[in-house]
């Protein structure tokens, strides 16, 4: 069920530049599905719409939840300077998530890029731990900027974890797509999330290898609910909401299969 | 205490309801507010046919509210009528479907298919809104225009209409006058106030149709001031909105001439705002010792 509570800062530290790694004690993290997201309200009443972000990570026996954010604006930049102690207000749990149950007997491609790898953290981690799967079979691609590789040591307890950087300063010089070819990696079914570019690659690979392929998509949001039609992306088929071809990415999504958007 | 106020021979239970396009068909927000609380939901717009609205992105935040550019989205009145009608049915609240369209025909299409549902208690006819290219604000913005479609509206509904006006015009008392002359029963304001917001790092418009609606709590001096010079030019009653964020906020477009109020971009900060207010309005009327909410509506003047 969602809720809009006041939980607490537990941690935060800033992983990499304008990149931070908060955790907050808060009971959503039992319901919390992989791909799922928060919205966390700025206190400044200037900044007044809910932030949505992807759950990085939970811990259900610690009641913990962490969100790994980059510094876009004046809202996350007012989430950066909170501290250990400080409430913190947020909805949740939020979105769909990804269709952890199809990754079973399967070799799955978790691919993100940028500020789209935090929630390949608890994506893996489910996939791992709790439905068994083999690292190898859990095959996690990421694309960085340069060598600020956040996240790679939490990536590396729950999969084979490959790195393609834009500079060329760690694995191979490139995008996710080029680390794959230049790895020779396989899969049998893809879990992405990232920016629109990428996620565009995502579907044109996984059409021509005739893999199915979900992308976790984002966009402006006001309510995060899915009352004020804001955050909508294009579908093949009329969905069963809107009878329009607009999806509505925080509720319907973030996470659509590849052939079902028009991106 | 009485809570209760009157609008066109329609009650409601209190003066709260929902500004239409920001609380679905209540659906959503069932998850957080009790429904059965609120006076009534106005739900997002509807027309006789699905619309697809316009493109993303179709929301930016601005200094203390936000821009909007849905373009009324929305499935058409069929699949309103199947859905989201026995959906409202369950509560026990007014419903008031708001109406909109890109004629006069669209327009009594909708008005007519809604007079064969008793549950609808009130029409908010729609010609405010300031993202779509047809119809709509096209209506709201002249006084002779305004005049026509609502006398048209007026011929073929079964339910009392609210006229829903637009703040961007010269003066809001002119476009009050005609609604109420062609015969509208009650007006609601004030829609959002067209603007717009340019990102300086990408060097483009925040809102893919450029300009957008802007709502939330900056706007509400706009609103309080609107709600009170059209409250002293028409005898009809006014729902007003505008930046409701609280008790204190709807009090005062109920001091200011209103009837009754409506939140809107404020379900989207706080999706328990209208429970809130409802309570809120209560403590008021407690403290202050008012017998009746209706004590309240006009009395600054």
């Amino acid at each position: 069920m969602k809720q809009k509570q006041n939980a607490r800062v537990i941690s935060q530290r800033e992983i990499a530049p304008q990149i931070f790694d908060m955790w907050i004690a808060t009971d959503l993290c039992r319901q919390a599905k992989p791909g799922q997201f928060i919205c966390i309200y700025p206190k400044n009443k200037s900044t007044l719409l809910p932030r949505p972000i992807s759950i990085c990570q939970t811990d259900s026996e610690r009641g913990a939840l962490r969100v790994v954010y980059r510094v876009a604006g004046q809202g996350t930049a007012e989430f950066s300077e909170y501290r250990e102690g400080d409430s913190i207000a947020i909805l949740g749990t939020l979105g769909n998530g990804f269709p952890i149950e199809e990754a079973k007997g399967k070799k799955v491609f978790l691919m993100g890029g940028g500020i789209g790898i935090p929630p390949m953290v608890e994506l893996s981690r489910v996939l791992t731990e709790s439905l068994g799967m083999a690292k190898e079979d859990v095959q996690i691609v990421v694309g960085y900027r340069d060598l600020e590789t956040f996240l790679k040591e939490d990536l590396e307890k729950y999969g084979t974890v490959t790195i393609a950087t834009e500079d060329g300063s760690v694995g191979t010089k490139g995008n996710v797509m080029d680390a794959i070819a230049s790895n020779g990696l396989t899969a049998d079914l893809i879990f992405s999330c990232g920016p629109m570019p990428m996620l565009r690659a995502i579907k044109r690979y996984g059409e021509e290898k005739g893999i199915n392929a979900y992308l976790s998509l984002e966009e402006h949001m006001a309510c995060g609910v899915g009352a004020c039609l804001g955050c909508v992306v294009k579908t093949k088929e009329a969905d069963h909401h809107s009878h329009v071809h607009n999806a509505r990415i925080c509720t319907d999504g973030p996470v659509f299969e590849a052939k079902e958007v028009d991106i | 205490m009485n809570t209760r106020v009157t609008i066109a021979g329609v009650d409601f239970k209190n003066p709260v309801m929902t500004a239409s396009g920001t609380f679905g068909s209540g659906m959503e927000y069932s998850e957080f507010v009790d429904l059965d609380k609120l006076g009534a939901v106005v739900t997002k717009g509807v027309a006789n046919v699905p619309w697809p609205g316009n493109p993303t992105p179709r929301v930016a935040e601005v200094y203390g509210g936000m821009l909007n550019a849905i373009g009324l989205q929305n499935p058409g009145i069929d699949v309103f009528l199947e859905r989201d009608i026995p959906f409202l049915k369950q509560y026990d609240t007014r419903i008031i479907v708001n109406v909109c369209g890109k004629t006069v025909e669209d327009y009594v299409d909708v008005v007519e298919r809604l007079g064969e549902e008793p549950a609808v208690s009130m029409l908010e006819i729609n010609v405010s809104c300031p993202n779509v290219k047809e119809g709509a604000i096209a209506f709201g913005q002249k006084a002779d225009a305004l005049y026509h479609i609502t006398q048209e509206i007026k011929k073929h509904a079964r339910q009392p209409i609210i006229m829903k006006l637009s703040p961007n015009v010269t003066d809001i008392t002119e476009m009050a006058r005609a609604a109420e002359a062609a015969g509208a029963d009650a007006l609601s304001l004030i829609n959002t106030i067209t603007g717009m917001k340019i990102d300086i790092h990408k060097r483009q418009f925040a809102i893919a149709n450029k300009t957008g609606g802007m709502s939330g709590p900056a706007i509400k001096p706009i609103a309080v001031r609107m709600v009170y010079q059209t409250a002293q030019a028409v005898k009809i009653p006014i729902i007003g909105m505008g930046g409701i964020a609280s008790a204190e906020d709807a009090i005062e477009f109920l001091l200011a001439g209103a009837t009754a109020v409506s939140i809107g971009a404020m379900n989207f900060i706080n999706p328990y705002t209208t429970e809130e207010v409802v309570e809120g309005i209560e403590d008021y009327m407690r403290r202050y010792g008012v017998e009746d909410v209706r004590e309240l509506i006009g009395a600054v003047r």
